[in-house]
């Protein structure tokens, strides 16, 4: 953290995106292993033990923090994996390790006590009561808040706490309480929680018919396009259902969280770190979104207010919002 | 050994008015095989005054008929008022209290108390722990396969496991209220509009496919969860409680069925005939058990 600038806290699905990232101004780097330790559990993404090594000694030449996600909910009768998830990233060097399960936050700080622990957003710890608990139990050096809360209720959150807090600056918007969420599991056995996947991709299947695209996760339609209409990707909660005799998007817009114009109100509200979503984004998107929030982040440092037109056009179906930070969202 | 299975009323989910909450809980009270009933508001705490003194009374209404009663905290607590409400609920209540959001634990340290389903509970080292803090009851969430459940029950030690055996599965909460939502009203003006749904509003695809039941905050699935062919398997695998998630059914009906199965009068065929006629607005699933897609449901 520079001078009171908001730490910016950035995806890396990648090796290389971990570079671009580091290279595009990112203060941390968050990563996962190549399993379903971590929420973002897709094909081709994520990083081995030797990766993360290599990653680590790059990003620290830089000044960089590398932190790693450990953030599923271990099996019953298997909780190997995750112990040797959080045994690696201390043996390795990591920052930190970003953790949601009790009993894995409990191994960690009986384990590896000198090892810094962020309670994931998957923890869903939205008030202070909550934050108390797992910093006074285990130990936790920051809260990564869900995306449920108002700008005012972050700031009185800081207010009772001496935590520090990160909050999701851009990209991907869950609108259920995170870690709380089955909807995944309930359409394809698969979900966030336990296997580190959210509406995964190889229970998607796309139908042709009358003239529409038809996207289907498991054994129902999860939205229609017309033709020429931009098809985005079905994440459940983003779909369009039928209630009371209206189809609309029920739950959420296809819409991308951006916090860039609000960025002097979260430093405001005491916020130390911002998130950016994305560990499942390329290259290329990383670079550009990190040097924006660094732009951005730096100019509200000085007091300015940032520009964020180059965000804008990088958003999801062009369509922003500052999700439930503000309260008309609700 | 069925004095040692037992059966719980959840609860109830849904915005009912008062006078059909008071006459329903006196109907559980008077005819109801049921040993604990969970009274609370878990969903939305703007409903709360809406229904004024009828749990306290239905508290004791259910007391006198020896049924153990529980209190069933908000499964997500965001304010201050909703932190106020949950501490003041652990400290005012003689029985149980059931957490279904982590942020009550601390109030409910070092005294025995519940763990219900919106509490992640997903592997024996978190399971030890709690037990550990003094949990000494704890409803499993939804998505646990048989597998882990056994694995469950083989670290639980004294604590009970329950599993809901029936009733709509709540699969997310937000803080967003999606019945408001539907409507075209925000969560602040939101005129109560989910006491038009008394089991949740019907969610389907654009396809026609029943899908997902909206209560307020809360996700619920469209189908009911029924695992009455599943009783031997859980009882074999440790579980000694069963809960029965609230409808607007005949509950009594329901609970007699589970009942006689817990009491090893194993009718299954006519057991399943009851359930799916009493609660015939959804079809039943099971898949959760059976480690497939939860809205599945698997004949055996």
């Amino acid at each position: 953290m520079t001078g009171g600038a908001l730490e910016l806290v950035c995806p890396a699905g990648t090796p290389a995106s971990l570079r671009a990232a580091v290279d595009a101004g990112a203060d941390a780097i968050y990563l996962g292993f190549r399993d379903e330790t971590n929420a973002r559990n897709f094909p081709g993404l994520n990083f081995s033990r030797d990766e993360l090594a290599d990653g680590i000694k790059y990003a620290g030449s830089k000044g960089v923090k590398v932190l790693v996600a450990i953030n599923t909910y271990p099996r019953a009768g298997n909780p190997g994996p995750w112990r040797a998830a959080v045994d690696d990233a201390a043996r390795l060097g990591a920052w930190a390790v970003i953790l949601a399960d009790i009993g894995l936050l409990d191994y960690a700080r009986q384990n590896h006590p000198d090892l810094r622990r962020h309670l994931s957003v998957q923890a869903s710890a939205a008030n202070a009561q909550a934050i108390k608990f797992y910093c006074d139990e285990f130990g936790v050096k920051r809260v990564v808040l869900p995306r449920v809360l108002t700008v005012d209720e972050i700031a009185r959150i800081n207010d009772a706490v001496e935590v520090e807090t990160e909050v999701f600056a851009f990209g991907g918007m869950c609108v259920m309480a995170e870690g709380r969420c089955l909807l995944s599991s309930y359409a394809t056995g698969e979900s966030p929680n336990m296997n580190g996947v959210c509406s995964p991709a190889e229970h998607i299947h796309y139908e042709e018919r009358d003239g529409q695209l038809v996207s289907r996760l498991g054994d129902f339609t999860i939205n229609k396009f017309r033709e020429g209409e931009p098809a985005g990707y079905p994440t459940l909660c983003k779909g369009r259902f039928r209630a009371c005799s209206r189809d609309s998007y029920l739950f959420e817009e296809p819409v991308s969280l951006d916090v860039s114009n609000i960025l002097p109100d979260l430093m405001k509200a005491g916020v130390t770190a911002l998130k950016i979503e994305g560990r499942q984004r390329g290259k290329a998107y990383v670079a550009q979104v990190v040097s924006a929030f660094r732009r951005a982040v730096d100019a509200a440092a000085r007091g300015e207010q940032p520009d964020t037109a180059d965000l804008a056009s990088i958003t999801e179906g062009g369509q922003q919002s500052t999700g439930a930070y503000e309260k008309g969202w609700r | 050994m069925s004095d040692s299975l037992k059966l719980t009323l959840g609860p109830l989910l849904f915005n009912w008015p008062a006078d059909q909450v008071a006459e329903f809980y006196g109907r559980i009270a008077e005819l109801a095989p049921v040993d604990t009933v969970c009274l609370g508001e878990v969903v939305c705490q703007k409903r709360e005054p809406l229904l004024g003194g009828t749990l306290a009374e239905a508290a004791g209404q259910l007391a006198d008929a020896g049924k153990e009663v529980v209190w069933s905290g908000y499964g997500l607590i965001a304010d201050e008022k909703d932190m106020a409400a949950t501490k003041g609920l652990a400290e005012s209540s003689e029985g149980l209290v059931e957490a279904n959001d982590i942020t009550a634990l601390p109030f409910l340290q070092g005294r025995p108390h519940a763990i219900g389903p919106l509490v992640n509970v997903y592997n024996e080292d978190t399971l030890r722990w709690l037990v550990a803090r003094g949990a000494t009851r704890i409803c499993l969430a939804p998505e646990l396969s048989r597998d882990a459940i056994a694995r469950l029950t083989e670290a639980a030690g004294e604590a009970e496991l329950e599993v809901q055996v029936f009733g709509r599965l709540p699969l997310a909460l937000s803080a967003r209220c999606y019945h408001a939502r539907a409507h075209g009203l925000h969560k602040d003006g939101c005129q109560y509009v989910c006491d038009r749904d008394p089991d949740g509003m019907a969610v389907d695809t654009l396809d026609n496919e029943h899908f997902l039941a909206v209560n307020g905050i809360q996700t619920l699935s469209h189908s009911i969860v029924e695992l009455s062919a599943e009783i031997d398997d859980l009882i074999g695998i440790g579980v000694t409680r069963f809960r029965l998630s609230p409808h607007h059914v005949d509950m009594v009906a329901i609970a007699h069925v589970w009942r006689d199965l817990l009491e090893g009068k194993r009718d299954l065929p006519r057991a399943r005939r009851i359930i799916q006629t009493v609660a015939a607005f959804a079809p039943p699933s099971n898949g959760y058990f059976h480690a497939r897609p939860g809205a599945v449901a698997l004949n055996n």
